[in-house]
């Protein structure tokens, strides 16, 4: 089956002249959950702004239905891909709802407003997210983990086919990253939702994902199979740490760090 | 409680805020220092002049740069997702008086494709400012808001400065000129100055509410918005050219009334919430109004002779400023 989204030989280069990103070749199909990994500064976070078109690759390119990024109309690309940022500074005490039904604006014309239909379909985003409940409240006044769910509400009511993750886990407890794993597994299921998921939780992606991306220094390292991937010397690789240890047992695999 | 549909709360703000600004209006034509009988308007030639030459212009000024500094203060706040900018804060208004006073001084009194040089010179003052305070704030892709504001601090006293200088080089009938808007005035003879600023000014409203939607996903989160097809770079220069137009305007007729920018939106956010789909179009509508009514105050507090309205602005705008300042250490600004 031809990919939803190809990214080729892709490279950024920092305006300062140091590439952050070489190399990096990767395809996401249509209802799949593929997560990127790998060290603090491996270039994780610049892959997926280039991929949500935010960052302009200094060479490779990016297709998506076949056609390259940068020849869909802004308009149109937005109603296929969706981003959910590392953290979003919130300036003014928007209601979650406003911010929810911003998502909306890809699939509203250019000069109308919102309507009780994207009303509807962003209060549904808010529920599926188990957020419904701060809907009035001011994103101001949200925890960080409040304000995540809020985003990916906002993410999930632009209603993509892709939809680009940077750690939204990082800051959400046990209940709400499992309830994000949950959301993202059912989107996949129903809708054909393909993700694409920056995570440190290694835990996390041995089960529920179909695909890792691991990377080091920029360049992938190493990519498939959560089974193949979540090895300890891959692993001990791709992290620069002898120590961690994976093992599968069972469907899950388990991993940590050998003291 | 769910605010109400966009589409309702629209009509309803823009109407309250309409009444509102023909209201103010009716009441600044009203009260002055000259009574007029409006019985008579027509009949009686000294009550004509009076209306027409003297109070109705000058009712008509304190609209129109009300309404263009709030606007222009919406639509920078939200820009710059900092709610304590203003065409003030950020030292446009400062620059584009310093355009303006050089134009004088050097007895500029020429146009351009009918133009005022004045107006030409403001608009580069202006744009000079933002540029010259964005270049010191943003570090790539982020703009600090405390350097945001300082910087325009600075940009304003370099550029009172300097207005100070040119007038003290200057003959002294121009000096006059530059003194007396310096400190912020309305006055205007006739309706023909406020012709031609409106031929500047109105295209340059309705360009700068045209971007009301783009700013209101900026003023949520600059990536978010990019993501969601706004193409950031494009209505970032759209907007700074269009507020330093309608500021340069503003402060060569008007000179810098401070504050107007900055407390008229938080206003209207406070009345019908964030969307700057209301907001900007509310804060020019209730900006007309607010100076207006500021400006009739002016006119009738003291006994005898009347008080520039940017003293007014600034006694109401200076303290609305701290307030903000102190409630904005409970936004999170990650």
């Amino acid at each position: 089956m031809k990919p939803l989204f190809e990214a080729e030989h892709l490279a950024y280069r920092y305006p300062q002249g140091a590439l952050a990103v070489r190399d990096i070749s990767l395809g996401v199909s249509t209802a799949s959950l593929t997560a990127i990994i790998g060290a603090n500064g491996s270039g994780k976070s610049t892959l997926i702004r280039m991929l949500a078109g935010l960052l302009r690759p200094a060479s490779g390119r990016i297709l998506l239905d076949g056609t390259p990024l940068e020849k869909w109309q802004p308009r149109m690309r937005a109603r296929e891909i969706a981003y959910m940022p590392q953290a979003t500074a919130a300036a003014f005490p928007f209601h979650a709802l406003d911010v929810v039904l911003s998502g909306r604006t890809p699939h509203t014309g250019a000069w109308s407003l919102e309507g009780a239909g994207d009303r509807e379909r962003a209060m549904g985003a808010l529920e599926s997210v188990g957020a419904a409940h701060l809907a009035d409240r001011a994103v101001t006044s949200l925890s960080g983990g409040e304000r995540q769910m809020v985003v990916l509400a906002r993410a999930l009511a632009q209603e993509p086919r892709l939809l680009l993750l940077d750690e939204p886990a990082a800051s959400l407890d046990l209940n709400h990253r499992a309830g994000l794993m949950r959301t993202l597994v059912r989107f996949r299921e129903r809708r054909g939702l393909a993700v694409v998921m920056i995570t440190h939780d290694l835990q996390l992606t041995g089960s529920l994902f179909d695909r890792i991306v691991a990377l080091r220094g920029g360049e992938v390292a190493a990519q498939g199979r959560p089974e193949d991937v979540l090895q300890s010397a891959v692993l001990s690789d791709v992290f620069g740490e002898p120590n961690v240890r994976a093992q599968r047992v069972g469907s899950q695999t388990l991993v940590w760090i050998e003291a | 409680m769910i605010a109400p549909p966009l589409r309702l709360q629209l009509v309803k703000s823009m109407a309250i805020l309409a009444l509102l600004l023909v209201v103010s209006t009716a009441v600044a034509l009203a009260i002055g220092r000259q009574p007029i009988e409006f019985s008579k308007l027509l009949a009686d030639p000294f009550s004509r002049t009076l209306f027409f030459r003297l109070r109705l212009p000058r009712v008509l000024m304190g609209l129109v740069i009300g309404a263009s500094l709030a606007l222009t203060g919406g639509a920078l706040q939200a820009l710059f997702r900092n709610p304590l900018a203003d065409p003030y804060t950020l030292g446009v208004s400062g620059g584009g008086a310093l355009g303006a006073s050089l134009a004088i001084a050097l007895g500029w009194s020429a146009r351009i494709l009918g133009v005022p040089l004045v107006f030409v010179a403001a608009f580069c003052g202006a744009m000079l400012a933002v540029s010259v305070v964005r270049a010191i704030a943003g570090t790539g892709a982020l703009v600090l808001p405390g350097a945001l504001l300082l910087s325009g601090v600075v940009v304003n006293l370099i550029s009172a400065a300097a207005v100070l200088t040119v007038q003290y080089l200057a003959d002294p009938n121009s000096a006059l000129r530059i003194l007396r808007w310096m400190v912020g005035s309305l006055d205007v003879v006739g309706l023909q100055p406020i012709g031609q600023m409106l031929l500047l000014l109105v295209p340059g409203w309705i360009a700068l509410l045209a971007f009301s939607r783009q700013l209101h996903l900026l003023a949520i989160d600059e990536d978010t918005a990019a993501t969601l097809g706004v193409n950031v770079a494009r209505c970032e220069s759209a907007v700074h050219a269009l507020c330093s137009l309608i500021i340069g305007v503003a402060a060569a007729t008007g000179g810098s009334i401070g504050f107007v920018g900055l407390i008229v939106p938080h206003a209207v956010r406070m009345m019908f919430g964030e969307d700057l789909r209301i907001v900007l179009p509310g804060s020019f509508l209730l900006g007309g109004a607010f100076l207006v009514l500021a400006d009739a105050l002016a006119r009738t507090i003291l006994p005898s002779g009347e008080l520039p309205v940017g003293a007014i602005t600034g006694l109401l705008g200076g303290p609305a400023f701290l307030w903000l300042l102190r409630r904005r250490q409970s936004y999170a600004v990650l």
